[in-house]
């Protein structure tokens, strides 16, 4: 089957057929990257931005990376460095960057729905590298193919996803994906950071204690506490937070004995997740980051619209 | 000159006429109802066969921009969009810049409109200074100046114990005050509806609470102090509930909703539309029935549009980014009379609440068609097609969510103190 997007603005606009395409494009690119010469000539002479307006080292490297062992041209946008801060709008921004005929834009934003606003008013492809609360499709595609790697399927896995849901766009992407390929999905945190209706987005069980999600689980994945949460409304304290919802060694015992340990990063050590979880033999967390490349680079290629890889 | 209206439906809720008579204007006036009324020689004549002859609308709740937003909407156009729309007379909200707290502000408004404007504008002056929520407005030289009604519209009156003391206060000066009921505190930097739709577009919600909240504090505060209140922009069932509690228990309480809160519910916002973005926001399918169940029982007694025209630079953004707001006087008699259609009102209880209940909210002294009225009257279409197109709108904002959509039933002719201001071709 052919990818018919022109845009990847989130998972919850894709098949399960179209994930499974992206996964498996992303399954063969990741040979790539073990060559001696790491390049294939399959996006040459094609233009790609990287367009920040929030900071990013891992995904931002990571999409260059790709798209630079794919042969496109690449060039990064920070926030800091444009014009936005003299009081540009991203419509202007956008036409300014059209102008000078790109062919992919990769953006991270951080208002819900940036993405959408910005593939309706521009010709090239737009990939969503985060907005706001709502999606970060690269990152569950790479969660994905690092969990089919291990199990060598998705369907029926036991997927654990703790923390802050609420204004996590990691968890939004992985739920509507996994609950697409058939994972069944738990969620747990604090009701205050639970969004309305969580139950609904998905297969998915909103459980109020963490090891109510872990129990039995194949994969535990643990989201990043924003710090600022604390002492205002949300949370009371760090502390707390981490003695209830953070994971360590005996939680993870509850889960099943092979039990993938997943992070999006950057990690709170000490607070969602124990320094010895985080380095222990269930953590999977470095070879997320390796699929992160091959991933992106699969979705580069899709919404150039396809071709041969050689 | 002398204008007789022949053959029309007539529905004038006041008189509980609902029949086909004729209507003589003279002198800005209504003279007279009747069968065949002739027409002498200097007497224009309006064939109104197959038309429905109502009082004026009222619309009690829009924003004209004006002093200081006319990149917005000024009083020239939106009484354009007024007599567009069907309404004869607007109640304009003193959110302007500077904001309607002093009678100069409320002067010029009004001599602003009677040079310029095309249909009958009646200012609110602002409840508190500033709408800063910290000292009273003063009331009663508002109301010597021309002000209908105070309101701080937009924003609520934050201090409870101050908003004790404006409903004494008004009460005192006898001027209607109108709440905007929110908890800012619950709203927070709220996007839309907080729930499920909010969640999945992963949007902050501003929960239905923040206005049901609010809503009785109003309420208890209206019934503690025994003022009238009058409830803006009700959106929320439970906001239906608690209204319809205190009525029946005797507090002065009225209330308005607007048609988008009858007419959209939140599934309106995906695809971060942001001209379905406002303040309450689009909620649930649930709520929409309840605002009907509200308007069918009587709970609900005016339908007011909210008009809130925004520029296209401050619409056309990413959706946190974008002004709350829709424009509706253009919108709201087509949306209004699918009320009719869908036998939530009959046609006379609708036509109460778009001028007669307006009009006794506020003691504007019109929205009927007894013989010595002023001769504000509406003559609508009710059967002709339209679609809402942007390049066609009187107004000079374009906010809104309704472009596209063929609408049913449009205003013929508006007649404004026996003048034809707007005749539809």
């Amino acid at each position: 089957m052919a990818f018919k997007h022109k845009d990847i603005l989130g998972l919850q606009d894709l098949t399960a057929e179209e994930i499974e395409l992206l996964l498996n494009t992303a399954d063969n690119m990741k040979e790539i990257s073990k060559r001696e010469v790491k390049k294939v000539p399959t996006l040459r002479g094609k233009t790609v931005v990287n367009l920040f307006f929030e900071p990013s080292t891992r995904t931002r490297t990571s999409f260059e990376i790709a798209a630079k062992r794919l042969s496109a041209d690449t060039l990064n946008i920070s926030a800091s460095t444009s014009a936005v801060q003299k009081g540009e709008t991203l419509s202007d921004t956008a036409w300014n960057i059209e102008a000078m005929k790109p062919d992919i834009i990769v953006m991270r934003h951080g208002i819900s729905g940036a993405h959408h606003y910005l593939a309706q008013r521009v010709s090239y492809s737009v990939i969503n590298a985060g907005d706001g609360a709502h999606e970060h499709p690269s990152q569950g595609l790479l969660d994905m193919m690092t969990m089919r790697e291990k199990f060598g399927t998705l369907q029926g896995l036991k997927v654990a996803i703790v923390g802050d849901i609420t204004h996590s766009r990691v968890a939004r992407s992985n739920i509507y994906g996994l609950t697409k390929m058939g994972a069944n999905v738990s969620l747990a945190g604090p009701p205050t950071l639970i969004p309305p209706g969580a139950e609904r987005l998905g297969n998915v069980t909103v459980c109020n204690r963490m090891q109510e999600a872990v129990e039995g689980a194949d994969v535990i994945m643990m989201l990043r506490i924003q710090l600022e949460r604390q002492g205002k409304t949300l949370l009371p304290t760090m502390r707390e937070y981490s003695r209830y919802f953070g994971l360590s060694a005996d939680v993870v015992k509850m889960a099943k004995p092979g039990v993938l340990v997943m992070h999006p990063g950057p990690m709170n050590r000490g607070v969602e997740i124990s320094s010895d979880v985080a380095d222990g033999e269930n953590s999977v967390i470095l070879e997320q980051v390796e699929n992160g490349v091959a991933v992106r680079m699969s979705m580069l290629y899709h919404v150039s619209g396809g071709g041969p890889t050689e | 000159m002398d204008l007789l209206i022949k053959g029309g439906r007539v529905i004038d809720p006041a008189q509980q006429i609902d029949e086909k008579l004729d209507i003589r204007i003279t002198d800005g006036k209504i003279k007279e109802l009747g069968k065949k009324l002739a027409a002498d020689k200097s007497c224009e004549v309006i064939d109104a066969k197959g038309l429905i002859v109502t009082p004026g609308l009222i619309d009690m709740h829009v924003h004209l921009r004006d002093p200081g937003l006319e990149y917005k909407e000024d009083i020239v156009t939106g009484t354009r969009a007024a007599a567009a729309g069907g309404f004869t007379s607007v109640v304009c909200m003193p959110n302007t810049k500077p904001v309607n707290d002093n009678k100069a502000i409320t002067t010029y408004i009004i001599a602003k409109a009677k040079a310029e404007g095309l249909v009958n504008v009646f200012p609110v002056g602002t409840i508190t200074q500033g709408m800063k929520s910290e000292n009273l407005a003063e009331m009663g030289d508002l109301k010597e100046a021309g002000c209908v009604a105070v309101s701080d519209d937009g924003r609520p009156v934050t201090n409870p114990e101050l908003m004790r003391r404006a409903l004494e206060y008004a009460k005192g000066m006898a001027i209607p005050l109108i709440s905007h009921a929110e908890d800012l505190g619950l709203a927070g930097d709220g996007q839309m509806n907080d729930g499920f739709t909010a969640t999945e577009l992963g949007l902050k919600g501003i929960p239905w609470v923040a206005e049901d909240a609010a809503t009785a504090r109003d309420v208890y505060l209206a019934e503690f102090t025994n003022s009238p209140i009058h409830i803006a922009h009700v959106s929320t069932k439970g906001a239906v509930r608690i209204i319809r509690d205190a009525k029946a228990r005797g507090v002065q309480v009225t209330c308005e909703t607007a048609p988008h809160y009858f007419t959209l519910t939140e599934d309106a916002v995906r695809g971060y539309n942001t001209n379905a973005k406002m303040n309450p926001p689009l909620r649930t399918g649930e709520d929409v029935a309840a605002i009907k169940a509200g308007l069918a029982d009587g709970t609900i007694d005016a339908i007011a549009t909210d008009h809130a025209p925004h520029h296209s630079d401050e619409k056309d953004l990413e959706f946190a980014l974008a002004a709350n707001g829709i424009i509706g006087l253009e919108t709201a008699l087509p949306l209004a009379l699918t009320l009719v259609e869908e036998k939530v009102l009959d046609l006379s209880a609708l036509v109460a609440k778009l001028c007669l209940n307006p009009a006794r909210i506020l003691k504007l002294g019109r929205g009927t068609l007894e013989p010595g009225a002023v001769a504000d009257i509406t003559i609508i279409e009710p059967d002709r097609k339209w679609t809402v197109e942007a390049a066609k709108l009187a107004s000079k904002s374009k906010n809104s969510p309704f472009l596209g959509m063929t609408m049913k039933g449009q205003s013929a002719y508006t007649i404004v103190g026996g003048k034809i201001v707007h005749k539809n071709q």
